[in-house]
């Protein structure tokens, strides 16, 4: 399947032979060749989650790989840290940016390397040598300016000079267009492509299939950890690059779905729901209806789910719940409280920041949300405590020692499955579950899915929030794709392919067929 | 800048087998049974070495002495377990004091100790709106209140004594004795307890730790996240004013500089003793009466033989580091 890469550029710069990597059980990257010729671009492209940010990281040093190599012109390295890749030559710029914003662009830039004497700072020569930096690359930003003022497009810029100023020979960009306007891709790119004018190798990792095409000379397509092929980029067009990032080489199997009827009832109404991140989104949810929720990271899923659960503030719009009751009106600054009241539970994106407890312990993580109906004056009614937090360990199936264990030592998938038995608890009409299988192991997906199917036989309405497009496929009824906060396509029955969510979530002006 | 080793070369620390570490389990353990164990040592090295340690009276005393601290710390560890600290508890202490010994001139003592208590509840409240409502920082909003605070008992002293040998019934509040026992005494177990329960116990409880444990969770879950950390200020607040009010009863006067920072350091030294998390979501009520008695112990043991007593703060300062080492480093290892 894997096609070591040409031909145009005389050499290698960096070559990865048989690369493996896993995090935590899930397969990141599986058998990887790879070469990038000195001088090209190469861009890096695919599904989320088809590792191709993690091809970065390794290269730049961030991760190893668990096994196979990396060569740095032909010669094998291991590299421990960033900074032993830095001093190799090669620089990552992250889609997080890592700038100090109380100190001026110039200082930034030389952060570390600073010229100085007898440990005070040369500022005459830095600023000269910020100038000649500057000069080479060709940008207008002046050094002076305070770095935490800068607009993201000068920030990337500010993290180029860095790498160019730590003689950068190979810079791996993982997104850096996707937070920029019109103009500032414009610049940037004419950026970019100086940058290898001058013989620097750059790597881009881009959702954004159109800049690939016209910046790259190298395109590889990544798809579930594998290579689908590498090849210039001058023969391809986005349905071609679309085409060859679909399809699944593993297919797990679905439970099947329930039976929705035409008459069911709506349980969750969201009519032109404004937040942060979020747009003016309309749409119902059924009972016994699985909603997906589709869409490239940063679509403004995870805030349309936070918005609706009422855990950020919303501008305008209603959210209703069976039964006629408003949440957006009624309860302004009710929050996730009236939410969960109303019979709306939600299971958050991050197990770590948003869902676990870390050092309490199971029992207390499950019985969290229910204390309400658990106790009596105020005190908590241990008994009936531990058997109700017994009977939906057992149903969700969480393998713990005792209900008394630290819920951090757990395991990933029976930490998710206990932030489910907290929800379940609630007894919700409504679940909003945003990405419920993510870092989980293969059993313990399949065990979600079967949680969810049997939610839906009991009534309850699901909106399913996942990057993978095979579990929406396999498991919705229906599928809202989001674009830039807004909902840009609503799929149903044989619309349901991974051709149409893919070329929606990506805006594709026509849809690859497959 | 060190660079990268070769794949050729490198492998050298692969061939090792890395021995399983005991110091890990050897530390949480340490930490989860953790204080009683010295506490317990130091008990028995003082019964062994001072005749008169293990005595009724000087046990009694060691606890009259400290209910007032042990009060404050009970309620403190409310604070810290939610996610909080309140450095203002040694001010309170003080203007609590003050205004219950100054009212005691002119009202009915029982009327001047509710006053007192009133003064705290009121300190805790403004401390809890001040962190949950406007979001400062805990430690600089109640260090700033404790300049506030301690201000306002200069106000009331005019920087005197305030000396209530006048009214004797005003010291009935501590010196009362009961199954020979001082009040004193008696309030600080029923205040204790009463906290204890409410931690251990109460669904308030469980939200103290949910809140201090992981805030965001706790919300997303439905706990009113704010609402329970001001509640544990207003009761930290009232828990040192009921600690000054004690404390001027028993000796039957007050002024402003009582209390101040020494207390409030004190407290928390104790609490961070008893293995109560500086990070929040983790601690328990009898960690941190252990932990203040413990404290209580050594300077107990310097006065009994006659050690140099500037050894005593040095002894404390080094406990309360390997305290908090123990804590932070368990963290790391066990992530």
């Amino acid at each position: 399947m894997t096609t070591p890469g040409p031909s145009r550029f005389q050499s290698a710069h960096v070559e990865l032979r048989d690369v493996s990597k896993s995090f935590g059980g899930a397969r990141a990257l599986e058998g990887v060749n790879l070469q990038i010729g000195r001088g090209s671009i190469h861009a890096l492209v695919g599904e989320n989650g088809a590792g191709k940010s993690t091809v970065g990281k390794i290269i730049s040093g961030v991760i190893p790989p668990d096994r196979g190599q990396l060569l740095l012109g032909g010669e094998p390295v291991r590299f421990r840290s960033p900074r032993d890749a830095i001093s190799r030559g090669i620089v990552l710029i992250a889609q997080e940016m890592s700038i100090v914003p109380s100190l001026s662009v110039a200082e930034n830039v030389f952060l570390g390397t600073e010229p100085r004497q007898a440990g005070f700072l040369r500022r005459r020569a830095l600023s000269r040598r910020y100038s000649e930096l500057a000069g080479t690359a060709g940008f207008e930003l002046s050094g002076e300016l305070n770095a935490g003022r800068l607009r993201t497009a000068d920030q990337q810029k500010l993290e180029i000079l860095r790498a160019l100023c730590r003689n950068a020979e190979l810079i791996v960009m993982d997104e850096p267009t996707a937070a920029l306007s019109g103009p500032d891709v414009a610049a940037l790119h004419e950026v970019i492509r100086r940058l290898t004018r001058s013989g620097t190798t750059v790597v881009l990792v881009s959702h954004l299939l159109g800049e690939v095409l016209q910046l790259a000379d190298e395109v590889t397509i990544l798809r579930d950890g594998h290579i689908v092929r590498t090849t210039a980029a001058a023969g391809q067009t986005e349905e071609s690059l679309l085409n060859a990032m679909l399809g699944r080489s593993v297919s797990a199997t679905f439970p099947a779905r329930q039976r929705v009827g035409p008459d069911a009832p709506v349980v969750l109404s969201v009519r032109g729901l404004t937040a942060p991140g979020v747009s003016g989104v309309s749409f119902d949810l059924r009972a016994g209806e699985i909603v997906g929720l589709a869409g490239l990271v940063g679509a403004g899923r995870t805030e349309l789910a936070r918005a609706v659960y009422q855990a950020h503030r919303t501008a305008a719009g209603t959210v209703s719940l069976a039964g006629g009751e408003r949440l957006t009106r009624r309860h302004r600054a009710g929050g996730p409280r009236a939410a969960l009241r109303a019979g709306l539970a939600m299971i958050p994106e991050s197990r770590k920041e948003h869902g676990l407890l870390p050092r309490r312990s199971v029992r207390e993580n499950v019985s969290l949300a229910s204390l309400g109906q658990l106790n009596r004056a105020g005190i908590v009614r241990r008994r009936p405590e531990r058997r109700t937090v017994e009977q939906m360990l057992r149903r969700v199936d969480v393998r713990a020692r005792s209900q008394a264990m630290p819920a951090d030592a757990l395991s990933g998938g029976n930490q998710q499955k206990l932030l489910f038995a907290r929800m379940l608890l609630c007894q919700p009409r409504v679940l909003i579950a945003d990405e419920p299988t993510r870092g989980v192991d293969v059993g313990a997906k399949r065990a979600i899915y079967e949680l969810l199917t049997t939610l839906t036989a009991d009534g309850a309405g699901i909106l399913l929030i996942s990057s993978e497009v095979e579990e929406i496929i396999g498991l919705a009824h229906r599928v809202l794709v989001m674009r830039t906060g807004q909902i840009a396509a609503e799929l149903s029955g044989d619309e349901v392919t991974e051709a149409a969510i893919l070329s929606a979530a990506f805006g594709a002006t026509e849809r690859g067929a497959s | 800048m060190s660079r990268p080793e070769l794949a050729g070369t490198a492998g050298s620390p692969e061939g090792k087998a890395i021995p399983r570490q005991p110091p890990a389990e050897l530390l949480t353990g340490l930490r989860r049974g953790g204080i009683i164990f010295p506490f317990l040592v130091l008990f028995v090295v003082l019964s062994v070495a001072s005749g008169s340690f293990f005595t009724k009276v000087n046990l009694l005393d060691i606890l009259d002495q400290q209910a007032s601290t042990l009060i404050i710390a009970a309620a403190g560890t409310l604070v810290l377990i939610a996610g909080g600290i309140d450095l203002s508890v040694g001010a309170t202490y003080a203007l609590a004091g003050v205004i219950a010994a100054d009212l005691t001139l002119s009202v009915p003592p029982l009327l001047a100790i509710l006053a007192g208590v009133a003064v705290g509840l009121a300190v805790g409240l403004v401390n809890g709106v001040i962190v949950t409502v406007f979001r400062i920082n805990s430690l600089i909003a109640t260090l700033a209140m404790s300049f506030v605070v301690g201000g306002l008992a200069s106000l009331v002293t005019g920087g005197n004594l305030i000396i209530a040998y006048s009214h004797p019934s005003f010291a009935d509040l501590a010196r009362t004795t009961f199954l020979s026992v001082n009040t004193s005494t008696w309030t600080m177990v029923i205040a204790v307890a009463l906290i204890a329960v409410v931690l251990a116990r109460t669904t308030a409880g469980r939200y103290m730790y949910a809140a201090g444990s992981n805030a965001e969770a706790a919300r997303l879950a439905g706990v009113r996240v704010q609402m329970i950390k001001l509640v544990t200020f207003v009761v930290s607040g009232g828990a040192a004013a009921l600690g000054g009010v004690i404390d001027a009863s028993r000796v039957l006067s007050a002024q402003a500089s009582n209390g101040e920072t020494t207390l409030t350091f004190t407290v928390l030294a104790g609490i961070v003793v008893g293995g109560t998390s500086i990070l929040g979501g983790e601690g328990a009520i009898w960690r941190t009466v252990v932990g203040v008695l413990f404290i209580a112990l050594i300077g107990n043991g310097y006065d009994l033989l006659g050690l140099n007593p500037l050894y005593e703060q040095i002894t404390l300062g080094g406990i309360l580091l390997l305290a908090v080492g123990t804590d932070a480093w368990s963290r790391l290892r066990t992530g």
